[in-house]
């Protein structure tokens, strides 16, 4: 860490430091694209975690969090701009891609317009929206935007601002889709896109030219939300994000909480919540699985991957009291103790799926027509799924090794044995293979914990009103679709005063234009379903 | 005069006054006699078959995904088989938060299902905006724009819960006036105005 702090102030002697569990750097904005460089091409900060928009009241900006994935150290940077009127921050879209989709969401969310993007349009709101809601003086009268019921008027061209060479700042329009173009609206209302994804396709006959992602069906505007919530009402909202990983989202929002206090946990909550994590993976990929059949029309595995998914939620049901929202991890350790029955159950269940997995991959794995429609299709290369922040399963499919159970261990990844599922194809089968090898890995790291369940206190108990110290804190955890981090700036008040959820799944759509190119509209589907994005999460 | 469904008793119903006010309104507009029979021959076979459409945005859709599957077979009931074109569906069931970038599109949906057609609002959000009742980008209850026939709490509700909904639906459709009544909704509608 002191290392990469040594060499930074040698090149940049206007930055300052903050030193804390991620190394914070500011720099003043007119620096900012250099130190970007410097930091992508010498420093191997390949991947680029989260871009938080910031209101500060006084002044705006940006906190970058950077990871090398070489030795998987990080990095913030913090750029703040003074000017609330026109605010200008230079686009890093040029050293990592995902900030395509990152910056459009700061600039949806704060107004902050990035020189050298080539796509400023909202992200998540309507194109005629008044306002930047997050910022702190935002018009919430709901005179100002009322529900409209009038269709939004679609761009095929957008604005950019570009700095050119000289120095000088130019408005200029690009095209996203020509007059001559075959634009076929894929969305929101679609059963392959999983949820309420709207999709511009550009076809040339059957083949894929473009694709335009519309975000923001189900934006639920929950980062506003939190910052009038205590902390542990904040809580709530982390189940009804990726409510496929309700129980990972939960436990990023605890870890980061429970950082910022220094709390411990008691070890029977981290066995139970190491546990309960796996059992909620297994579940989110027993429907993947499911979903995923259906997409390349096998209609039966969708009752076959349904009837062992009920098992899990029969599981969680007894101990938590409900099937999908669970509400069961709290700051400090568990709402309730265990079911007397847990034990005993999740053994049965973990005995019961490595047959029934042999019996998917019979069914469907071998099957000629399946295997045609998954292999060779929608290859992402390695250094594009860094690049586009496609982590997670997703990212492990194309040889990234990008699990934060091992780069970042909690709970008790660090004391359980499992291995890293990376393959190397980088193709709709091999994210199919990845994810369902998982679910082995998760039985087997449960089978390691389930009878070692120490005894003791469930809970630590907390304060009634919990303040966190003043400080920006952040936390990743691996949900089922990739990293999920969690981004919490303290004033020392009972409320945040910023949370940001880092969406695992918002990167998996803006890798879908280059991984749909140049290939048939039928594997569009086969490719979205192979990704397994969730909206909510992605729109938050 | 009792509505019957055959999967629960009468008695298990928890707002029967409701129902028994829908057949006293229906019993004061005098129903014809050969009418009102057929009425009743053509009610009883549009609320044992009446298909969903293929709706979901959030957390309320998985469940929804689980009425259809092995062990809830929401296919038991009449709600045969979920379509993802509103033209062949009878009803929409609005399962997830409706946001304002949604809403038009929703709207849309609603107006392309033929009559008779009917909404039922699943969960909290769909209900009154449900845990993000104060956002800004969020409907206070799917209500301010379509006319919703069924609520069902919930967040989400469980699939037990979801089918209680489904079957005050179908008492509903079993008491309606068809002929002169919901067949010709919308061309009265249009002529006369509302």
């Amino acid at each position: 860490m002191a290392n990469i702090q040594q060499e930074i102030s040698s090149f940049l002697s206007e930055a300052t430091f903050v030193e804390g569990p991620i190394l914070e750097v500011s720099v003043p904005e007119a620096k900012w694209h250099e130190l970007a460089l410097y930091l992508h091409d010498k420093l191997h900060f390949d991947y680029l975690v989260s871009i938080v928009g910031m209101d500060w009241g006084e002044t705006m900006g940006c906190v970058y969090y950077l990871t090398r994935t070489a030795d998987n150290s990080q990095v913030s940077v913090k750029v703040e701009i003074a000017d609330r009127e026109n605010p200008l921050i230079h686009s890093i879209t040029d050293l990592w891609k995902s900030a395509l989709l990152y910056e459009r969401e700061v600039y949806d969310f704060f107004g902050i317009r990035f020189i050298n993007h080539p796509d400023m349009r909202r992200l998540f709101l309507r194109n005629d929206w008044v306002g930047y809601p997050l910022r702190k003086d935002y018009n919430a009268d709901p005179e100002v935007n009322p529900i409209r019921l009038e269709h939004e008027a679609v761009d095929d061209v957008t604005h950019a601002i570009v700095e050119t060479p000289d120095g000088k700042l130019e408005e200029r329009t690009n095209t996203l889709f020509g007059p001559e173009e075959f634009v076929v609206n894929i969305g929101p209302q679609h059963p392959a896109t999983h949820g309420v994804l709207r999709l511009r396709t550009s076809l040339d006959g059957e083949n894929v030219k473009k694709i335009d992602v519309y975000c923001g069906y189900v934006h639920r505007g929950i980062e506003k939300l939190c910052e009038s919530l205590t902390y542990p009402q904040t809580l709530h909202f982390a189940d009804r994000l990726d409510y496929l990983s309700a129980q990972q989202n939960r436990h990023a929002v605890c870890l980061c909480i429970e950082d910022a206090l220094q709390v411990e946990v008691p070890a029977r909550a981290q066995y139970v919540r190491t546990i309960m994590d796996e059992l909620m993976r297994i579940s989110s990929h027993l429907l993947f699985w499911s979903t995923f059949c259906m997409d390349l029309g096998g209609t039966t595995a969708f009752f076959y991957g349904f009837r062992d998914r009920e098992k899990i939620l029969d599981i969680f049901e007894e101990t938590c009291g409900a099937r999908m929202t669970f509400n069961y991890y709290t700051i400090g350790g568990l709402m309730a103790d265990i079911h007397p029955d847990f034990q005993r159950k999740v053994k049965e269940f973990c005995a019961y799926l490595p047959a029934k997995l042999k019996e998917y991959h019979t069914l469907f794995t071998g099957n000629v027509i399946a295997q045609q429609r998954m292999k060779g299709v929608g290859l992402l290369s390695r250094e594009d799924a860094i690049s586009y922040g496609i982590a997670g399963p997703s990212g492990r499919a194309s040889g990234w090794a990008c699990d934060v159970r091992k780069n970042h261990p909690y709970a008790l990844y660090d004391k359980v044995e499992f291995n890293e599922v990376v393959r190397t194809e980088g193709d709709v089968y091999a994210r199919y293979m990845v994810r369902l090898d998982e679910i082995l890995e998760s039985i087997h790291i449960i089978e390691q914990l389930i009878d070692n369940i120490p005894e003791g206190d469930y809970a630590v108990k907390m304060k009634p009103i919990i303040k966190l110290p003043e400080g920006r804190f952040f936390r990743q955890v691996e949900a089922s679709r990739g990293p999920l981090g969690i981004f919490i700036e303290s004033h020392g008040d009972k409320n945040p005063y910023r949370l940001k959820i880092n969406s695992a799944c918002l990167p998996l759509v803006g890798g879908l234009d280059p991984m749909c190119r140049n290939g048939k509209i039928a594997d569009l589907i086969a490719i979205g379903g192979s990704l397994d994005y969730v909206i909510p999460d992605m729109d938050r | 005069m009792e509505v019957k469904i055959k999967s629960m008793k009468y008695e298990d119903f928890k707002d029967n006054e409701y129902i028994e006010q829908l057949i006293k309104e229906l019993k004061a507009s005098n129903t014809n006699v050969v009418v009102g029979c057929l009425d009743e021959v053509i009610d009883w076979g549009r609320s044992n078959s009446l298909w969903p459409l293929t709706f979901a945005t959030s957390c309320c859709g998985i469940e929804f995904m689980s009425l259809g599957a092995a062990r809830y077979d929401m296919a038991r009931f009449g709600f045969e088989v979920a379509r993802a074109s509103p033209r062949q569906a009878d009803f929409v069931m609005v399962a997830g938060t409706i946001v304002h970038r949604m809403a038009p599109v929703l709207r849309r949906l609603y107006d392309q299902l033929a009559e008779p057609k009917y909404v039922v609002a699943v969960g909290g959000c769909a209900v009154s905006g449900g845990p993000f009742r104060k956002s800004y980008h969020v409907l206070k209850g799917v209500d301010e724009i379509l006319p919703v026939d069924v609520y069902i709490p919930g967040c989400p509700p469980r699939p037990e819960a979801m089918f209680y909904g489904l079957m005050q639906l179908q008492r509903k459709v079993k008491v309606e006036k068809f002929f002169g009544g919901v067949n010709r909704q919308e061309k009265r509608d249009k002529v006369f105005g509302k």
